[in-house]
């Protein structure tokens, strides 16, 4: 109460000030990072609208269908974007994903363990390697660039050796039968309001299968944890004072030091936020396809990286949001599910992609710009 | 208790070979501006951060309120009560007034776990505090990239003291800026000290040290010069104490020199 009738108090003071410019709601937003992505994602889903209205895209089950692929992409550009907002780039992100599947697909078949157990053991594998790249880099000062790339390789190269040591293979099928009884497996595997999905099918709302259910069956465990962790980096990043030491370690890494804030357990811990992101990444998948492949999520560290920038985030640390990187992560992956239902060929995904990201980066230069010399 | 707030006795740091800093001692009383000058390369970084605890010194002893003090870290200044302002102030242009102002010491509320930055209570003081000097934040929520030099040292100087700093050390506060806004911030820097701070201001610029100053400390060459109260010493004495005046003479000589010789 009394914290409120201050704030309001305070309002009031620098509301009596002649020389408070009023600020129009267009130069408010202007300020805010997300804005490009915003504006993408609406002339995006305005261009599939006209393009694509009436392909089925925005069906039910086309719409989940690109939602699915938009929140995979989302799991890692958020995390990407912390981790670029404090300062830092994590190429490793693609590497973590293969092998965090195999982390939790050859303890789960070879060695028979419970599948809750490999799932834990690929989280803790993801938490030593995110603190290992965390702490090479505040340690050495290298680049993160080059910590992460050599990771990328160390990963990528361990994934496919230990798998064909151990299965003589580089797939590891059949997970599937293990997750129906798991205590932990349905966190990346159930699809949510499956009775909302199952009436709608009864109303004849959405389009059903031959024998009746509905082609949907529910939300996605991918779009779950997307709007989730959106909302939960937002929170931190606003909110909390951990989020100013974010923005204050990729801002300026001596300045924030001296003031006391710890910049290099920040760093670690955004290190280590991508690690366990990518394993999120990976037990949906690998618990969706039934598999663990050890190619998977190759240039996915790219994408996430591309997705970040295109939400604002800035190469250079200190500004950005989670909010336009999961904006941006809906661009990506609604383009790259929408270019199937229009007639242009879907090779032209990734010149859309490089064009989008060289577009959003002069913006976002621009936009740096303003917000530090506007006088 | 001692007359001295803060003494820095015979402090030496050396890096490998290079002795940076050999014997410095500085004592400073509240309420007192000391200047440290000293010509580029006089050790006077080394020693700043020496003050603020980035450097251990490898000789001699540090004493606050009359106990010997060990800093581990920049942190450990800062909690006794020693707040540095840098050259390049610790502030992101990119951040908001209130979220520099606040930047590692954010206010908090909410129960543990779930603590929130209390953003509200964060632009309300840092408005405040500027308000207090004179510099009329119009908008919390801007950038620090918006403001002027003067505002961004005085920013950073009333963040210092807002977090319970005793000791400023100010790092070549006014190198950067005008003449208006020097004056600005050398005005604030006499308040802070009228207030009861004891204020270490190093600089080269003898012009902006001698009007505020109570003494001097010379710095050449990683040795103190000695410390002059201010009746006993004068401006030009000081400028010729600080390497650059044996330098200049020497120079004058020169010239002088090469003059003749062109002359005939």
């Amino acid at each position: 109460m009394s914290v409120k009738s201050q704030s309001i108090q305070s309002k009031k003071q620098t509301g009596q000030d002649e020389r408070l410019k009023k600020i129009s709601p267009l130069r408010v937003l202007l300020n805010r990072p997300e804005l490009g992505a915003l504006g993408g994602s609406i002339l995006v889903f305005i261009f599939f609208g006209i393009v694509a209205g009436d392909t089925g895209m925005f069906s039910a089950y086309g719409a989940l269908n690109f939602l699915d692929v938009s929140a995979n992409l989302g799991i890692i550009a958020i995390a990407a974007a912390m981790l670029m907002i404090g300062g830092e780039f994590d190429l490793s992100i693609g590497s973590m994903i293969g092998f965090a599947g195999i982390c939790i697909a050859i303890p789960a078949i070879y060695w028979g363990w419970p599948l809750w157990m490999s799932i834990i053991f690929a989280f803790a594998m993801a938490v030593l390697i995110g603190y290992f790249n965390g702490i090479m880099v505040v340690r050495t000062g290298l680049p993160s660039f080059i910590v992460t790339l050599a990771m990328l390789f160390i990963l990528r190269g361990a994934t496919l050796a230990i798998t064909r040591l151990i299965t003589g293979r580089t797939q590891v099928p059949g997970l599937r039968v293990l997750i129906e009884d798991d205590p932990i497996a349905w966190i990346f595997a159930t699809d949510t309001f499956q009775w909302l999905f199952t009436w709608l099918g009864k109303m004849k709302l959405i389009a059903l299968r031959t024998d009746g259910t509905p082609l949907a069956t529910g939300i996605p465990p991918s779009v779950i944890w997307f709007i989730a962790l959106t909302l939960f980096a937002t929170w931190i990043l606003m909110k909390t004072r951990y989020g100013n030491w974010i923005f204050a370690s990729g801002g300026d890494k001596v300045g924030a030091t001296n003031v006391g804030v710890p910049v290099g357990r920040v760093k670690i811990s955004l290190f280590i936020g991508t690690a366990v992101a990518s394993t999120i990444f990976a037990c949906i998948q690998v618990l969706d396809a039934g598999s663990a492949d050890t190619m998977r999520g190759t240039l996915k560290e790219l994408e996430a990286i591309a997705a970040a920038v295109v939400g604002g985030c800035l190469l250079t640390g200190g500004y950005g949001s989670a909010i336009g990187a999961a904006l941006g992560a809906i661009i990506f992956g609604t383009v790259s599910m929408g270019i199937f239902y229009t007639d242009v060929d879907t090779d032209w995904f990734k010149v859309f992609l490089g064009a989008m990201m060289l577009i959003a980066v002069v913006f976002n230069n621009y936009i740096r710009r303003k917000v530090t010399e506007n006088k | 208790m001692s007359e001295y707030l803060v003494q820095f006795n015979n402090i030496s740091k050396f890096f490998g070979k290079v002795i940076a800093l050999k014997d410095v001692t500085m004592r400073l009383r509240k309420g007192e501006i000391m200047c440290l000058l000293g010509d580029n390369g006089a050790g006077k970084s080394t020693l700043i951060k020496t003050l603020a605890g980035v450097h251990k010194p490898d000789e001699g002893e540090i004493i606050f309120e009359d106990k010997k003090i060990i800093f581990d870290s920049p942190r450990d200044a800062l909690d006794i009560g020693i707040g540095t302002v840098y050259q390049d102030l610790a502030l992101v242009s990119l951040m908001s007034v209130t979220r520099n102002f606040f930047m590692g010491r954010e206010p908090q509320k909410g129960i543990p776990f779930f603590k929130t930055f209390d953003v509200e209570k964060a632009n309300k003081i840092a408005a405040e505090r500027m308000g207090q000097i004179g510099i009329d934040v119009r908008d919390p929520s801007q950038a620090v990239g918006t403001m002027s030099g003067g505002e961004r040292q005085c920013l950073a100087i009333s963040r210092a003291i807002y977090f319970g700093a005793k000791v400023l050390v100010l790092d070549e506060p006014t190198s950067a800026l005008g003449v208006h806004q020097a004056s600005m911030v050398l005005k604030y820097i006499v308040k802070a000290a009228s207030e009861g701070l004891a204020v270490i201001l190093i600089t080269h610029n003898v012009h902006h040290a001698y009007p505020v100053g109570n003494s001097f400390t010379v710095l050449n060459r990683g040795r103190s010069m000695g410390t002059f109260q201010k009746k006993d010493i004068s401006r030009e004495k000081l400028l010729s104490m600080m390497a650059g005046g044996e330098e200049l003479n020497k120079l004058e000589v020169e010239l002088k020199e090469m003059d003749r010789v062109a002359r005939t």
